[in-house]
């Protein structure tokens, strides 16, 4: 996982609620067996017309949207299947955090073991967001704030351990396996087996 | 301390406590995998020269791309696509390579993992129970604590048999009276699902509760706890009981008869204490509800089958953009719309209750002109108990197509999809925008409802034809 510290970037903006991941990589994606290349099928059927030509009333179609890093999006971001290739198409294409007032929370596990920063923040500030497509925004891992509107600065919930990794770029199984002393002796010592 | 069923379950898997700065290391009984969300994680443990920690633990299947096709084997049926072929031989090769027996195409304990975990008696109440899918949650009707996980999390418990987990916090959904002829579980959990929202769920642990569960068979408690997912739900739980225990005596899977006692001594004790405090209490009377339909492109968007499609406040743009989709107006009603797809099946309603539901209404009576109506059973066993009290010949019958096993057109992976612009009116989860097929317009409903849209060739309430019978 790279690691993550500060991210400066402009915003793109998709205002719907409840993004589920189907949207964001459609089912007839997931056969492909390696983790490599899904940014090209990212919000598939939303970005490409019915013969693949740009929908370019698409957000990420948009003139503005290139090279944005982080994705605004409707409350809910993230729902439905817990395909981890939705964050996999998401890094793909570019984009390293998700800013909304909610986020499921299997994307939201999946994101934090890859490197995709998840972000809630409160209604008035993704509201001032939603309205402002394309604006510079910064975000700051370590003290978890997120500056945006020039002076404007909120903190985000963030778990501990996510940030730790985040920072530091670590791979959780790693520190699992440190754990495996702990594991045999639970195994050994529980009432029953399954 | 008075503790929930989650509680229970929780603590009896930490590993290490979590503390502020790390997650508790859990526990994990059962590890279900299949084809099409595991391939990355066991690259992940090639590339780190790991092997399996406990094959013995890990119940491999394939369901997700598998054709329904009727065929006497594989041989004779497509695979749909070059990349489901290669990513089917390489679930093969891992299991192989890593020392996991796969229920394959050829056994006849394969089916959908949801359906055949419970089906062998490996879900048993008081385990810990993951795969990579979301769907995970249905097997919580055991009393397990049972949710889905990320491909990453895949490879971890692989490796360790255990996770990294934040404690969930514990929603109690209590549920008075007794559902109404006609009103089935799907029809229960969309209420709920339509109450608590889509995102109602998230960060917690539900456990459904009261009158109404209690009530409920096996196979409808499933169907209630698989859609816990719907609400955002971590997963969802009821309480073991007698009929827990007598669903599981005698599965292949299940504790034998000299430890059967000890078991069931040990999953009585589950059910959450009496003075048990939950973070949060919702409510709902199963005796008023009706059939539930959804109008829009989630399961929160939903309505009792007669009620016109909502109108929403002007400034919803979501809301709006889900009803164009949909191509349904507000304030009509539902029992207008012309239905082009019926597709019983999915995790969350293949199982024989829920076929023999569907039959109940098909039998002696022909699909409307123009309906496809496509009947898939959630394992092959499940299929084989249909055909031995007549349901194949009902279905077949009334004009509907039978299949083998598979997840199919839930989310149209192996070729069963629904055409664009065509609406469905499914008994599966999901009615995402594109979910069956790019296009593909969903209707969420029981598998009664199913069967009398499929006869009526509209959405159709099913009562009037359980009373015609």
């Amino acid at each position: 996982m790279q690691p993550m510290s500060q991210l400066r970037s402009r915003t793109v903006v998709l205002a719907t609620r409840d993004i589920d991941t189907d949207q964001i990589i459609p089912a007839r994606f997931l056969t492909a067996t390696s983790r490599a290349g899904f940014g090209a099928q990212l919000f598939y059927d939303l970005r490409f017309n019915k013969d693949g030509s740009p929908n370019v009333e698409f957000a990420l179609n948009q003139p503005g949207a290139d090279g944005c890093e982080v994705l605004v999006a409707g409350n809910n971001f993230g729902c439905g299947s817990s395909r981890e290739h939705a964050v996999w198409a998401l890094l793909d294409y570019g984009i390293r955090a998700v800013i909304s007032t909610g986020i499921a929370d299997i994307f939201r596990n999946n994101g934090l073991k890859n490197g995709l920063l998840p972000i809630v923040v409160d209604a008035e500030t993704h509201q001032w967001l939603l309205q402002h497509p394309g604006t510079e925004v910064a975000i700051d891992v370590a003290r978890a704030t997120l500056q945006f509107a020039g002076d404007r600065c909120v903190e985000f919930p963030i778990d501990q351990f996510a940030r730790y990794c985040l920072l530091e770029g670590i791979d959780q199984l790693g520190f699992l396996r440190q754990r495996l002393p702990d594991i045999e002796l639970y195994e050994r010592h529980r009432t029953w087996t399954p | 301390m008075p503790a929930t069923l989650f509680e229970k379950v929780w603590r009896e898997h930490v590993v290490t406590p979590e503390t502020r700065d790390t997650p508790a290391v859990l526990y994990i009984d059962l590890h279900l995998i299949h084809e099409v969300t595991t391939p990355q994680a066991f690259a992940l443990l090639r590339s780190q020269g790991l092997s399996v920690r406990r094959p013995d633990l890990t119940l491999a299947t394939m369901d997700h791309s598998t054709p329904t096709l009727p065929g006497a084997s594989f041989k004779d049926v497509a695979i749909v696509g070059a990349a489901a072929v290669q990513q089917i031989s390489q679930m093969r090769k891992n299991c192989a390579d890593f020392g996991i027996s796969l229920l394959d195409h050829d056994s006849d304990q394969r089916g959908i993992v949801h359906v055949i975990g419970p089906e062998l008696g490996a879900t048993q109440p008081g385990k810990t129970i993951v795969c990579g899918d979301s769907h995970t949650s249905t097997h919580g009707a055991f009393g397990a604590l049972a949710f889905g996980i990320g491909t990453t999390e895949v490879a971890h418990v692989l490796a360790t048999q255990c996770l990294l987990q934040r404690k969930p916090k514990t929603l109690a959904i209590e549920v008075a009276g007794r559902l109404g002829t006609g009103v089935t579980a799907k029809d229960l959990i969309l209420a709920i699902i339509g109450q608590i929202g889509v995102n109602g769920g998230t960060g917690h642990v539900i456990e459904y509760r009261g009158e109404a569960i209690r009530a409920l068979s096996m196979d409808a408690r499933m169907t209630v706890c698989n859609m816990s997912i719907e609400a955002g739900a971590r997963a969802g739980m009821i309480a073991p009981d007698d009929t827990t225990f007598d669903y599981l005596a005698g599965r292949p899977r299940a504790p034998r008869a000299e430890t059967w006692d000890d078991a069931v001594a040990r999953w009585r004790d589950l059910a959450s204490d009496d003075a048990a405090q939950f973070d949060t209490t919702v409510s709902i009377n199963a005796s008023q509800l009706e059939p539930m339909v959804t109008f829009g492109t989630n399961p929160g968007m939903v309505v009792a089958i007669n009620e016109p499609v909502p109108t929403a406040d002007g400034s919803d743009a979501s809301f709006r953009k889900a009803l164009e989709y949909m191509r349904l107006a507000a304030g009509k009603p539902l029992t207008e719309a012309s239905v082009d797809v019926v597709f019983v099946g999915s995790c969350t309603n293949s199982r024989l209750s829920d076929l023999q539901e569907a039959a109940a209404i098909l039998d002696g009576r022909r699909i409307a002109d123009g309906v496809r109506m496509l009947v898939v059973p959630g394992s092959q066993q499940i299929k084989a108990q249909a055909e031995a009290i007549g349901l194949d010949k009902i279905f077949r019958s009334a004009g509907a197509e039978w299949r083998e096993s598979g997840c199919s057109m839930c989310l149209g992976m192996n070729g069963d999809t629904v055409p664009s612009g065509k609406l469905s009116v499914s008994t599966s989860n999901r009615n995402f925008e594109g979910r069956q097929g790019v296009g593909a317009r969903t209707i969420l409903a029981s598998p009664l409802t199913a069967a009398a849209s499929a006869i009526r060739g509209r959405v159709a309430d099913p009562r009037p034809y359980l009373r015609e019978h």
